[in-house]
This record gives C-alpha cells, structure tokens and sequence, in this order.
C-alpha cells in the first residue's frame, strides 16, 4: 500500500505496510540510514528521529502513525549543527554507532530548552545508550554548543 | 631489522618488497612469512603503489595511510595515521585514513602473525612499523628534491607535506610525487628521536571519523545496501548445543517479501527483501529443537558445581583438571597468623555492542566476498574458504566500521560470519545477502565473558603482610578449541592472579585453576582475564590491608616495593597526586590498581551510597601507556572503559533458566546510561617507552575499586557482581 511520508522537507511515497516501524522504511526503503537499529524495543535511542521536532523512537513509530507528521532524521539537520561542531570540536564519537541518535535527542533538547542543566540533560540523554562509554563527552559537547547558542535561540530541528 | 625474510626473493626485491620487507621485519618480529600467512595469502592481492601498502599519496598531495586494523572506537586510526604523518612530515589535517583489504601476508598484526586487531595491540605492532613506513617515504621525496634541484639531501628539510632547501627552492608532495615514486625506498629509514616529535604526543591527534560519525555518514555492515540484495535472520535454538529436530516454514514462507526459508548448520535461515520481513518471518517461523546435547542447567546450578570443586566437595571429572599457575615456596603458613577467606562469582557477561552482530556476503559466480566490521580477517577468510571451499586468501574483505566488538567480533569461529556465508552459498550466484542479528539475537548469541569463581585464602605474617597465598579459580576456558590455543594453560583465565604483584610479594603460593566444559561459548570480553582477576585481587588487598589495621594505600605500596614493582608503584603515586585532599562530604575513595596488555591504570574512584546502590562521581584516573600518541585518544578511552567496566560491575549479568539465556534485550540486560556515567579524569605518566595498548587496560579497575569504597562505607566486602541485582 503507498503511503506518503514527509521527510526531512521532501516528501516520499513509499510501498509497506502500514505496521513497518519507520525505522525499517527509512533504512531499508529510503536509504536514510543515519538512524540505526540497536534494539527495537525503544530501550537505546539508536534509531531517534524528530516528529514534529519532538524526539522519537523510530523503531516504535508504525508509519502508519505519521499521517501530517513531519520526520527529521540526521540527514536533515540543516548545515553543520552546532552540536555536530561541538560533537567533532570535543571528539565525542567512539564507534559512532550511537551517534546519530545522541545528536538527535540532544536537538530537540536545545529547540525545546537552549541553556539546560545537567539534570535536563540527563532527563532528555538518559534513553540513549552509548556502549563505548562516551557520556562524559557527550554532555560536555552539548553544553559547549548550548553555550554558543543565544539564550533565545531556537536549535535548527 | 635485518633478519631475512622467507617467501621474497634473496635476490634484489622490487622496490614494494623492499617497502613491505621493511615494515615486517621493523622492530624484529617477523611474521610475514610464517606459516599461516603463507597460508591465507594464497591468492591474495599484492598490487600496492610505490610508497608499499600502508600509504597512498596522490598527485594533488592527498595523503593517505591505509589501515591493517579496524576501527571500532578505540581511535586506533588516528594514532595509526599520526605515526606515519609524524615520520612523513605531512601535513596531519590533510591526512585521510583508509581501512585496509584482507591481506594476510601485508596486513599482519606483527603480534599475532596474522591479520587481526585485538588485545589492545594495535598501536604497539605497528609502532616501528608505521613509522618506517612514513620515515621511509619521505627520504624518498628528499631524493627526488635533491635530485631535482642538483642539492645536497642533507640540506632539504620537509614539514607540512612541503619539502624545501635553504636556497629558498620549495615543493610540495604532490609536485614532486611523480619523482619521489621512482626513488627506491631505503632500507633502513631514520627514525627521527621522539623528542623532535612535532605531532606524536600533542593533543592534535584527533578522530579523523569524528565528522561523519556525527553527522550518520559513517559506513557500518547494518547500513550496507547493495542491488538485489536480500536480507537474512537465523531462528537459533534458544538452548546453547541444541539442533533444528524438525521446523514448519508455511507461516513464514506466507510473509510478504521473504525469499525463502531454509535449514543451516545453526539453525534455520529466512531470506527476504527487506530487514522488516525477514523479522516477521523469522517470528512466525516454528521450529523444533533437539535438546540432546543442550546445556539444560541454570547459572545457579552451574555455578554451584564450580564451588563444589572449588571447594574439594566434588572431583574433576572426565578432562578435566586442576593445573597449576603459580607454585612457589614451601612450608606450611606461620602458626598463629591471620587467616583471611574470601570467594569470589563473576556472571557471564555478553558484550552487547550497539551494533549487533551482522555481515554481508556474496558467494558463488565466481565471488568470495565478505563486507562488514571484519575484526580478524584471516580467520574469517579462513573460516569462509573452508565453508566454500576456496583458498583462504582469495576471499575477499572490505572491512567497514563496526559499532563497538569489545572483543565479541574477534572469534575464531567467526560464527556470524560463517553462519552469513553458509546462507549466501545456499542463495548462490553471488547475489549480495546481509545476515543481521537482532538485538535478542546477540544478546542471547553467547560468546560470553565465562561465567567465574575464585577461591581465597590467604594467611599474614607477624607484620601483616601475606606469608601464604592459597587460589583456586574454576571457569570456562576462552582459548580451548581455538587455533591459537594450544599452550598447556590457558593464560587467559588466570592472567592478573598469575604475575600479581602481590604473589610476587608472598614467600607461600598454591594457585591452580580447572576449566569445566559446557555447551555455552565463551569468549574474550574486553581486558579479557582481567574482568575478574584485577577485581579479586584489588579487593583482596584491600581487605587483607584491614585485616592487618594498614592503610590500603600504604598497605600497596609496601607490596609493590616487595615484589619490585615500580612501575605500579608511580601510576598509584600520580593519581593520589592528582587526586588530592579528601572529597567533600558523602564521598568515600576506594583504590585500585591494575597491569594488563603492558599499560598499567591507577584509579581513585568517589562513591557514596544512593538508595542501596553506588553512585560514582569523580574517577581519577593514572595510566603508563609507554609514550602517549594521542593523548585525547588514551584519555577516550580511559573514559569509555570506565564506563564499560562500571556497566558490568554495577549491572552486568547474563543467567540461564533451564538453559535459556535470560536477558533478551537492554532491558533484561541493564547497561550503564548518562544517569550513572562517572566523570573521568586522565592524567598520562611520562615515559620514553614504546607505546602499549589503551583500549581494554581502562575497563578493569573500576569495579574493585568501587567495591573498595563500598568495603570502606558498610565494611562490608563485595563477593559476587554485579552489584544492583534488582532490575
Ligand atoms: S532501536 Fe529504537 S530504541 Fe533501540
Ligand atoms: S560511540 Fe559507540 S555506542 Fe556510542
């Protein structure tokens, strides 16, 4: 069944059942593959994307569910984000894997709150698993980007 | 440097055998030449350019080291890349990195003898090595200035990829490459003295992945996408040694988009065209399993067979035995000495990195091609050509990033791997298949960090300090079974207990260790023997230090200065230099200190009790790596092994019901998240030694050293992990 989906600005027709998790279609049928698979059963922030800016889980996201939705994934960051700068900046990544995920957590965190505190951070971070061990960085590299960032602004979603 | 090298020709090699001649034999390993790369290079490629295989550089100067060992967080890549820029004089921010092809015969860990990254020893093989390499070409862009401009070679200078002379004449690499190729590359290149290092040492040396990490660009096997490729997922016996009986496909088969559902060696596989469907098909799929040769017990009750031999309640049977690890001294123990006892469990432990196990294979149409997070190709090109019946070197690997292994995807089995190609030869034609494990999958895959018991007892002398030292450990043996496992002993179960610092120190030791088989696969899990010998023997020490009213930390340092360890003895004094005058309120230091792969970590953890469970704020953290190349990189890793070890200690635990791994998933199977992450402070020990290994040495030493302060709050010692045990 085609089902239209609007993606990072563009909008995709795509053939699947209304039940795929949106994860499998933007891999699998897209060629988005920024967002990654981890565990399937929302429990590690791998496959996070933005649904109107909010951060989701794209495994537990039926497309059937995205009707008027608009999804970003990493690919559709605008630019370089500040937190992509601060992330290359600080040398947060290990194997990278997580990644994508930790930045999109961390962009609806900026959008929503510019300057968070440590216990924001650790609200909105704490559903993203990172196995290498990279969390220590990955605050410190949003706080430096948050940092940058006028006290109004509005992070790039 | 000069030993001959078997398999070249004695006469005048060409100019890329002197190159890779050179790189083999640097540091006086040779390997390239022994018997499994003769082996596994049967049919491999061996057309590299003029600067040999480990470095490209192009007309407009592009710089690029190609790397024989895989990238999966360690930041090996950078440092890899640095020794050869140092030596080269390249300008570092143009210098890319590549991952190199199975090649076993140029690509080998000079350690292992064939190709392969693990036991934190990439940055060590390759440290003469890389820097010949780089030392090398550049003399070679000196010639070629020299001979271009009729000057002296003595008077050229090279930094930041340009070579110049003092009567002002200047060029970069990419102007004088075509020359500098058709110069034959020294022998025996100078390597510059590690004082002069401009690169080597400075924080500089940063990711060269950092960006497309951060951005999703990065290549994993998960991403790959390759036309009419199909997807694979494996139904596997949920009982480790069980087989297909019978299985009923119709369900499956019915699913839309999957291929075909078929019987392999591990289980029964389902082809589809897409990853979705080959998961709903798997679902539906119903097998039957025979159980004849399953492991059917629970960790309990296998645990409970370890301290019965232990314990002498129960003799070795079949083959096992107990061996002996450290046998010295004799008599019996002071009359009247204190008597300290302690037994030690330690779980079975998956690695459960971000990406699960996966691989993409082409097979068949005359095609041998693997594409995926390759940690050991030459066992996985080993392992394929005897499935399919090639000759090893001739299958093909491009190595992709892979996100995290810790040790899970260097298996001498390739089990993944293997299970991927046996699926790929049944679609045949060469038609691309990618296996992907789900997140249960791996979790319930085994490969596990054995299952662990020590038994202690330790008695003191009038001063306090041991006089007999009597260990048992009884666990499953990593290495039986394997290629390389052919020693008596099994070091990797007792590695940390055997050379203790403090047996050293102890005039009495029995130590034996007995390996009991199961049907559970086991595997080394990142600081391998280290995960629980570095744990019992620190928070031994600490209690027998109570036992005897010493301070620990003195109590260490007149151990070490016993056995004459100096070496420990610095890494503990400069992290209670950096670590300073006690912490605020509420926060208790437990100690610990520990050697494997050669590089030494001091840690000083804070602690305080949170609603029964620990909570760790500051770690300060001591290393002796040898000399630091990138002291960003060695920090990284400080930080993430912390956490990875502080994951395990706190939470980690795999147990079987019946035989059924009972953690499916990361909720089953908790791991450490940003709520509990420590904050890591690094300090590097300087040193003039040859660099040792970084990635598995940071994992070790948080867990005793947070028991140390749990010992210290409650007074109560840690006698199995994990500590939180509630879900
Ligand atoms: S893959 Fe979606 S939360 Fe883990
Ligand atoms: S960087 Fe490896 S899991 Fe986060």
């Amino acid at each position: 069944m085609a089902k239209t989906l609007d993606i990072n600005g563009k909008s995709y027709s795509v053939e699947a059942a209304p039940d795929t998790p949106l994860l499998w279609v933007l891999r699998d049928e897209l060629g988005l593959t920024g967002a990654k698979y981890g565990c399937g059963v929302g429990q590690c922030g791998a496959c996070t994307v933005h649904l109107n800016g909010v951060a989701v889980r794209s495994c537990q996201t039926p497309i059937a569910a995205l009707d008027g939705v608009k999804v970003t994934t990493i690919e559709g960051l605008e630019g370089l984000h500040p937190l992509q700068a601060a992330w290359v900046e600080a040398d947060v990544p290990q194997c990278g894997y997580c990644q994508s995920g930790q930045i999109m957590s961390a962009a609806a965190l900026l959008a929503r709150t510019p300057k968070p505190t440590d216990a924001d951070i650790t609200d909105a971070m704490n559903g993203n698993i990172c196995r290498c061990g990279c969390y220590q960085r990955i605050r410190a590299a949003i706080k430096a980007a948050a940092a940058k960032a006028p006290a109004s602004a509005t992070a790039a979603a | 440097m000069n030993a001959p090298v078997k398999g070249f020709s004695p006469t005048r090699p060409s100019r890329r055998e002197m190159l890779v001649i050179s790189a083999a034999t640097a540091g006086g390993a040779l390997l390239v030449g022994c018997s499994p790369a003769n082996l596994l290079s049967i049919g491999a490629d061996d057309h590299f350019g003029p600067f040999g295989p480990f470095l490209r550089i192009e007309p407009d100067g592009a710089v690029t080291v190609v790397s024989k060992h895989i990238e999966f967080g360690q930041g090996n890549h950078a440092g890899l890349a640095a020794m050869v820029a140092e030596e080269l004089d390249a300008d570092w921010d143009k210098v890319k990195v590549v991952q190199a092809p199975a090649n076993t015969k140029v690509y080998a860990n000079l350690g292992m003898g064939f190709q392969g990254t693990g036991g934190s020893s990439a940055i060590a093989n390759s440290w003469p090595q890389l820097r010949n390499v780089g030392a090398a070409t550049r003399a070679m862009f000196v010639t070629a200035a020299a001979d271009r401009w009729k000057v002296p070679a003595g008077e050229i200078t090279v930094k930041n990829s340009v070579v110049s002379h003092s009567s002002g004449k200047s060029a970069t690499f990419g102007e004088l490459v075509a020359d500098a190729a058709k110069v034959a590359p020294p022998k025996d290149p100078t390597l510059k003295d590690p004082k002069t290092f401009t690169l080597i040492g400075t924080d500089r040396v940063r990711r060269k992945d950092a960006a497309a990490k951060s951005r999703g660009q990065a290549r994993f096997t998960q991403d790959v996408h390759m036309p009419n490729m199909l997807v694979a997922m494996v139904a596997h016996s949920p009982r480790f040694g069980g087989k297909v009986k019978s299985f009923d496909a119709s369900a499956a088969k019915k699913v839309p988009g999957v291929v075909d559902v078929f019987q392999i060696p591990t289980g029964v596989a389902v082809v589809a065209n897409n990853t979705w469907a080959a998961h709903q098909g798997r679902d539906t799929l119903k097998v039957e399993w025979n159980d004849d040769k399953a492991e059917t017990r629970s960790t309990d009750a296998i645990l409970a067979s370890y301290h019965a031999l232990a314990s002498g309640q129960a003799q070795p049977s079949g083959e096992m035995k107990w061996q002996t690890f450290d046998s010295h001294g004799a008599g019996a123990p002071p009359q009247g000495g204190k008597v300290v006892e302690a037994g030690f469990d330690f779980p079975y432990l998956a690695h459960a990195a971000m990406e699960p196990m996966n691989c993409v294979a082409e097979i068949g149409g005359g095609k041998n091609k693997l594409t995926f997070g390759s940690q050991i190709p030459s066992m996985d090109q080993l392992n394929t050509g005897m499935i399919v019946g090639a000759l090893p070197g001739s299958v093909q690997i491009e190595t992709l990033f892979a996100g995290g292994s810790y040790g899970r995807r260097a298996n001498f089995k390739s089990d993944y791997v293997s299970e991927c190609v046996h699926v790929a030869k049944h679609v045949g034609g060469g038609r691309p298949v990618k296996l992907v494990w789900t997140r249960e999958d791996d979790m319930t895959g085994g490969y596990y960090r054995p299952m662990v018991h020590h038994a202690v007892k330790v008695t003191l002398d009038a001063d306090g300090f041991p006089a007999a030292w009597c260990h048992r450990i009884v666990t499953q043996s990593i290495m039986k079974g394997s290629p390389i496992g052919g020693g008596k002993l099994d070091e990797s179960a007792v590695e940390g207990v055997m050379g203790s610092p403090y047996l050293k120190a102890t005039p009495v030791v029995d130590g034996q260790v007995i390996l009991p088989d199961s049907p559970v696969t086991v595997l080394w899990w990142r600081s391998v023997g280290a995960t629980h010998s570095a744990f019992v023997m620190e928070h031994m020490v600490d209690q027998l230090a109570r036992a005897a009213g010493k301070d620990p930390v003195e109590y260490r340092k007149a151990l070490y200065a016993k056995a004459g360890d100096s070496r420990r003895l610095a890494v503990l004094n400069l992290a209670l230099d950096k670590a300073g005058p006690a912490p605020a309120d509420g926060w208790t230091r437990g100690v610990a200190v520990h050697e494997c792969f050669n590089t030494v970590v001091a840690q000083i953890a804070e602690v305080k009790l949170v609603d029964g469970a620990p909570k760790v704020g500051r770690v300060v953290t001591a290393v002796d790596c040898g000399i630091a190349v990138s002291p960003d990189q060695i920090a990284a890793q400080m930080e993430g092994g912390t956490c990875f070890g502080l994951s395990a200690a706190m939470f980690g635990r795999i147990t079987l019901k019946d035989g059924v791994v009972e953690q499916k998933n990361f909720d089953g199977y908790r791991v450490l998240r940003m709520t509990e992450a420590p904050t890591v402070e690094t300090y590097i020990l300087p040193s003039r030694a040859k660099p040792s290994g970084v990635g598995e040495p940071g994992t070790p030493v948080i867990g005793p050293a947070v028991a140390n302060a749990l010992l210290a709050i409650t007074g109560k010692p840690t006698r199995s992990l994990p500590f939180v045990t509630s879900a």
